[in-house]
């Protein structure tokens, strides 16, 4: 440890008696927790937003079009075919310029898609009441169609004309519900973020001034002999910034393997391959996280250097 | 500049002083038995870069004080001086007598630059401290010695680290340093107790411990605040050696002391102070 020491600080003597009026565990530990919430709120962060833009990749552009009694026949329209209610819906889905595919599902991809709330009653064949089914058609839009609020809304009109009772749901509602809240998430994540470097800042800042306070005849005396303010700011932030940098570090350390796990639980939701345990922890996660540990360090040396210097303007 | 050796009851003390020019001449004249001065390359940049260059009358005095009160330990109100007037001439030597609580040590806190001056005008090798930046004011009290009269070591570094600091503020390699700091101690008979803190010194060890420091940058000026308060007879001897030396060469010495018997053998213009008014000069 003393090695370590004197590695670290080859210029700067312990003139100020440092080692002992600004040492303790007190500092690191509060400052490794800080690091630690810092790291969870920074997963968060991250997590959230990668999820949001994945939904959003994923659902942005499809719709799903209802048809009550699909198969009624409708009054046939001038010199047209013979109709039913779904098929004038489909052909003014293939009509409109905001619709890239419109696909209705067979049967058994329905009965598949309500076994699990009507059970084996649903099924084709089965004894019981025959439910009569709406139709259900999966509608692709275009990448971008131009002004696509009034596109959608002048599509379920016409849906709805086409034929009455048509329900036109849009996924995009659910997804503004849905990235409205990872926004959210976000937002406090990064909240948590600020408090976390302001009270990491005050801890460093309150270790400081009992640093000077206990050594203030010291610092008189060298102030006296003619040391600059640099030279004594310099000593206590290259302390603050080494006593900080390993409380981040263990902080940091300490929250990997619940990132880790987070990560893991996370993992089904964002419908990614499952890769090994670093794939999935996000990318950007593993840029941040070796930056709290040198965040730390600078936070620790730039507020150690703001409060030694104001407390040393205090001096002639 | 010149570096010389002062010979003090057989050991010697390598010397490099900041000497005007003027003063040199006569000092090396009159002391050429016991000081071998040589030019050397060997002195405090420092002294040399920030010298004042010379120009006629104003740049010779070392102190010039008008009409100056403060003096205040806390920076309070309450000055503890009022309207203090004099000058020192670099070279110059001064005792600062006065009963005590007549304000000699909060004088000598003015010209340390550990206070500020309230009113009047101050002005410390040159440099109007009335109105210098504070960011200037290091460079300027590094070439300033101050005894304290209660010693002021820092009280965890050892009596090594203790001479050893101006030097270490002024940025001498360690290497250069610890020559220098060994053969001082010897000077001021502390061979051997370099390792020690000064809680585990007498009283009369800590002031010389507080001597060495003062003097070990061959300050321009040295400040001394009955600095043999706790020196036996041959001591106070030996040190009164030292602080003429230093001043023939042309370090400028202001000693504040009730040792009447010192006064008494050594000669010199006196500032008096009483209830923070000088009261003499001369
Ligand atoms: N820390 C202090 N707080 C308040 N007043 C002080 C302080 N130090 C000195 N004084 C006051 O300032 C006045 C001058 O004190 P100073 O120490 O300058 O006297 P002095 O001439 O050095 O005395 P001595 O010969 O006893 O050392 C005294 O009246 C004293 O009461
Ligand atoms: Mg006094």
């Amino acid at each position: 440890m003393a090695g370590w020491w004197v590695m670290a600080e080859p210029r700067i003597r312990d003139e100020l008696g440092l080692r002992s009026a600004l040492g303790g565990l007190m500092l690191p530990v509060l400052v490794a927790a800080m690091a630690f919430l810092a790291a969870l709120a920074l997963a968060g962060a991250l997590a959230a937003a990668a999820l949001s833009h994945r939904w959003q990749d994923g659902a942005a552009s499809t719709l799903t079009v209802q048809v009550p009694r699909p198969d009624a026949p409708l009054p046939r329209l001038q010199d047209g075919p013979e109709e039913t209610r779904l098929d004038r819906v489909m052909a003014r889905l293939h009509a409109s310029s905001a619709v890239a595919s419109a696909r209705a599902l067979s049967e058994e991809e329905l009965t598949a898609l309500l076994r699990p709330w009507l059970g084996a009653m649903g099924e084709p064949g089965a004894a019981g009441l025959a439910l009569p089914l709406p139709a259900v058609v999966e509608v692709h839009l275009v990448p971008s169609p131009p002004d696509p609020e009034h596109a959608l809304d002048d599509l379920s009109a016409g849906l709805e004309a086409a034929a009455p009772g048509t329900v036109t749901e849009s996924h995009g509602v659910w997804l503004e519900r849905l990235s409205g809240l990872a926004r959210s998430l976000q937002a406090c994540a990064w909240l948590v973020l600020a408090l976390v470097v302001g009270v990491a800042a005050c801890v460093v800042t309150i270790a400081t001034r009992a640093g000077l306070s206990a050594r203030r005849d010291s610092i008189e005396i060298v102030h006296g002999l003619g040391a600059t303010d640099g030279r004594i700011a310099a000593a206590f932030s290259f302390r603050a910034m080494r006593l900080a940098g390993l409380g981040g570090l263990g902080g940091t350390l300490l929250a990997l393997p619940v990132l880790i796990g987070i990560a893991v639980l996370v993992r089904p939701f964002t419908g990614e391959v499952a890769g090994g345990l670093p794939d999935s922890v996000p990318g950007a996660l593993w840029l941040c996280l070796p930056a709290l540990p040198v965040g730390s360090a600078l936070l620790g040396w730039l507020t150690a250097q703001g409060t030694v210097r104001r407390w040393l303007r205090g001096l002639p | 500049m010149v570096t010389c050796m002062i010979r003090l009851n057989g050991v010697a003390l390598r010397y490099d002083a900041a000497v005007p020019a003027r003063n040199s001449a006569t000092a090396s004249a009159r002391n050429s038995a016991t000081i071998s001065a040589r030019h050397g390359a060997t002195v405090s940049a420092r002294n040399s870069a920030t010298m004042p260059a010379g120009s006629g009358d104003r740049a010779a005095a070392a102190f010039r004080v008008r009409d100056t009160s403060g003096g205040s330990p806390d920076g309070g109100s309450q000055d503890v001086l009022r309207d203090i007037s004099f000058e020192v001439a670099q070279g110059g030597f001064r005792w600062l007598l006065g009963p005590s609580g007549a304000g000699k040590s909060s004088l000598l806190r003015l010209l340390h630059l550990a206070a500020r001056p309230r009113g009047g005008a101050m002005e410390v090798l040159g440099v109007d401290v009335t109105k210098a930046r504070r960011a200037a004011l290091p460079a300027l009290r590094q070439r300033i010695g101050m005894v304290f009269q209660d010693f002021r070591l820092i009280a965890h570094l050892s009596a090594f680290d203790n001479v050893a600091l101006p030097q270490r503020l002024a940025g001498r390699p360690e290497t250069q340093l610890r020559a220098d700091v060994a053969e001082l101690l010897r000077w001021v008979g502390l061979e051997g107790k370099g390792d020690v803190l000064p809680q585990s010194l007498s009283g009369g060890e800590q002031q010389r411990v507080a001597i060495a420091r003062a003097v070990i940058n061959r300050p321009a000026l040295l400040l001394a605040d009955e600095p043999t308060g706790n020196l036996d007879d041959v001591q106070a001897q030996r040190l009164m050696r030292l602080l003429t030396e230093m001043n023939r060469h042309g370090t400028t010495v202001i000693v504040a002391t009730h040792n009447d018997a010192l006064v008494a053998r050594h000669k010199a213009p006196a500032l008096r102070l009483e209830h923070g008014r000088l009261v003499g000069d001369g």
